[in-house]
């Protein structure tokens, strides 16, 4: 205790009113040390090469060609993951069924009873068949494609366009980097809030994290764009329109996240945006295989063995559910007809809100589950390729109001169960956590309710 | 086998996590953009009979408590006294790098200095004489190409001579004003009466100069600590946070 008693003195002893000039004296001469080293052991051979950076810089940031730019990218990387998944896809799903049919044939052959034969492979095969074939090759292509972009140093360019923006809205620039990161998953993407360090601004960038589509909605948005959206075109056309309406979700969730980061910051919120230094880094180029490689192994096969895991319960479950029968219909349909009414005046139904409720602990099973969900039920069509999912959807009686309405409830509800526990962590508060629930909730609900009110009232469906 | 704590220092997106990741085998998230480890990762390697534990920590310009990574790098590299500390700094930008390594130097004696991104400082005809670095940090200065594995002998060698104490190093400690330095002197010995040779008094002396509560506070608490049966509780907490999950 002595020695702490001597230091308190000790700190009660120095006069508080010079610190400013100590700190600027101490950079100072950190500054002057520095330069002095370097121009000691430093030779700069070619001037020029310096300032390549400084050049692609006036480009890539540049007022007016920064935004167009930074789209065509996205763009470009929409198009490439449509492209190039569509026929791995469909190569996988019928791979899926050709094994699925040899499992009903080893089933029969040792005469296992039904219900086994539905839990294992009408269940939880289909279901994880359907999470792979749907999610592995898109995943594969956009993962890569993005860590090359990010290892060659654009995102903070992002950042920057992007800065102005949230500037307005009350938020903080590098919110643009966190949401970056949510495009691969929201709740690794609350964790990377961490680099803002102002409270209110952090909270911001939490409360909107979600309404950037992570890789568990991609999947949904791409299908459902391609299924519905570009269903009057072919080939080229056809992913150019598929793409264009993914990059319209993508933008909607940004016109979404500046909205309910202004409205936030001028009430609960309320603050200015303080002041930050963006570095931006010097344009390296990417170890391009190596990077295919580690974001392959680490994002592609680490997104996917979680789907999975998650997966391949809620396919138990829910076909259990739907063939446990109570009084006249299954627990399934239950449930979903008391739904559907709710559902209907979202221009949803009640299998696809069901699903969304199921699939809370991660957005990868919500589109499998609503699959199940169907077949469960009515028509056992075996899935061998893309279109006859299609056909599914329309003997339920969607319309292309429904694809809209469930892309634009999946990119606006509820943060997924990993985001909510992370949320949880990172602020220890229940009311703020409630809050990140509840927001995406209520817009998700009103969105999709005046889209499907509107296009009813003007008689387009 | 002996287990020597090595922790890796530096500013924002200098190739931290890239050497962290070629030698330690493990794959924290890298990319090009500053900010991108918010946490400490942990990870260990073997070379010869001595076992490596890396601490990753978060880049950074300064180690004032201007932000909480600040604070994390800088009360790691103080209160849990690392074997070594790894400083990376980038030869493509060893200005602003050298700033943050004057500072580490006022703060510990077990400093290898890093020089990464040397491939990418030659293609922009950047060159740096490494030994006359050296002579002027007063502490091995090594230059390495993280991402393709360039150097890493050399340095791994540095480390294991320099745990083993077999590297003497005489870092060069910063001259401030001589106002300063007359307030720094006066402090510094009356500092290390107090706390001895646990924690470097110059630097202490002139963390109270400058006024820096949140290092005091600390100080005050390990103090404490240290008289209740000297139970640390920095290293759990510090490595507590380390990156869980995946980030994108």
């Amino acid at each position: 205790m002595e020695q702490l008693k001597r230091l308190e003195a000790l700190t009660a002893a120095i006069p508080s009113d010079q610190v400013e000039d100590v700190r600027e004296d101490i950079v100072g001469e950190l500054f002057k040390k520095s330069r002095e080293l370097c121009s000691d052991a430093v030779t700069v051979t070619n001037r020029e090469l310096l300032y390549r950076s400084e050049r692609l810089d006036r480009i890539f940031t540049s007022k007016l060609w920064g935004f167009p730019i930074m789209l065509a990218m996205l763009g470009v990387i929409f198009y490439l993951t449509i492209a190039g998944a569509n026929v791995p896809s469909s190569m996988l799903a019928s791979f899926f069924g050709w094994v699925e049919g040899y499992l009903t044939l080893a089933f029969q052959a040792i005469h296992a009873p039904d219900w086994l034969h539905g839990v294992l492979i009408l269940g939880l095969f289909r279901g994880t068949a359907w999470v792979v074939s749907v999610m592995l090759p898109p995943m594969a292509i956009f993962f890569p494609a993005f860590a090359l972009l990010e290892n060659y140093g654009y995102l903070p360019r992002v950042a920057f366009n992007l800065d102005r923006l949230f500037k307005k809205t009350g938020a903080h620039g590098k919110q643009s980097l966190t949401m970056a990161m949510g495009f691969g998953c929201n709740a690794a993407a609350i964790m990377s809030t961490r680099i803002i360090e102002s409270p209110r601004e952090r909270m911001l960038a939490i409360l909107t994290n979600n309404f950037v589509p992570c890789n568990g909605r991609w999947p949904t948005l791409i299908l459902l764009a391609s299924l519905f959206m570009a269903a009057g075109f072919s080939g080229g056309a056809q992913t150019f329109v598929t793409a264009s309406v993914v990059m319209g979700m993508v933008l909607i969730g940004v016109v979404v996240t500046l909205t309910v980061s202004w409205g936030l910051s001028k009430t609960a919120l309320k603050g200015v945006p303080s002041h930050y230094t963006l570095e931006l880094p010097p344009y390296r180029k990417p170890k391009i295989l190596n990077t295919i490689l580690r974001s392959t192994l680490d994002k592609t096969i680490y997104v996917l063995r979680r789907a999975i895991i998650v997966a391949a319960p809620a396919g138990v479950l829910t076909w259990i559910l739907a063939n446990i029968y109570v009084g006249d219909s299954s627990i399934l349909i239950h449930f979903v007809s008391f739904l559907d009414p709710f559902a209907r005046a979202l221009g949803l139904d009640g299998f696809i809100l069901m699903a969304f409720i199921i699939g809370l602990p991660a957005n990868e099973i919500v589109l499998p589950i609503l699959l199940m969900g169907y077949l469960a039920t009515g028509s056992l069509t075996e899935v061998e390729d893309m279109f006859a999912l299609k056909q599914i959807f329309l003997d339920q009686g969607w319309t292309w109001l429904t694809a809209l309405n469930m892309m634009l409830f999946s990119l606006l509800h509820y943060p997924c169960g990993t985001t909510l526990v992370n949320i949880w962590k990172e602020t220890k508060s229940a009311k703020w956590t409630f809050l990140s629930f509840a927001i995406p909730t209520a817009i998700a609900i009103g969105v999709t309710f005046l889209v499907a009110q509107a296009a009813r009232a003007l008689g387009w469906v | 086998m002996r287990t020597y704590t090595v922790a890796l220092a530096g500013n924002p997106n200098t190739g931290k996590s890239t050497l962290f990741n070629a030698l330690t085998g493990l794959k924290q998230h890298t990319g090009n953009w500053s900010g991108k480890t918010v946490s400490l990762a942990s990870g260990h390697y073997e070379y010869k009979d001595a076992r490596f534990q890396f601490i990753d920590l978060p880049g950074t310009y300064s180690l004032f408590s201007n932000s909480a990574d600040e604070e994390v790098a800088r009360d790691y590299i103080i209160f849990e006294k690392p074997d070594v500390t790894l400083l990376v700094l980038d030869a493509t930008a060893l200005e602003r790098s050298l700033n943050l390594a004057l500072q580490v130097l006022e703060m510990t004696d077990r400093v290898i200095v890093c020089l990464n991104l040397m491939d990418e400082a030659k293609k922009k005809g950047i060159q740096v004489n490494a030994r006359k670095l050296a002579d002027q940090l007063g502490v091995p200065v090594i230059p390495i190409s993280a991402r393709n594995n360039e150097g890493l002998d050399v340095l791994s060698e540095q480390l294991l001579l320099m745990s083993t104490g077999q590297t003497p190093t005489k870092p060069y400690r910063m001259k401030y004003n001589e106002q300063l330095e007359a307030q720094i002197s006066g402090l510094e010995s009356q500092l290390r009466d107090i706390v001895g040779d646990e924690y470097p008094a110059r630097w202490l002396a002139i963390r109270f100069l400058d006024g820096d509560r949140k290092l005091i506070a600390t100080l005050k608490e390990r103090l404490k600590a240290a008289d209740k049966g000297g139970i640390s509780l920095g290293t759990a907490k510090a490595l507590g946070s380390s990156n869980s999950g995946h980030s994108f």
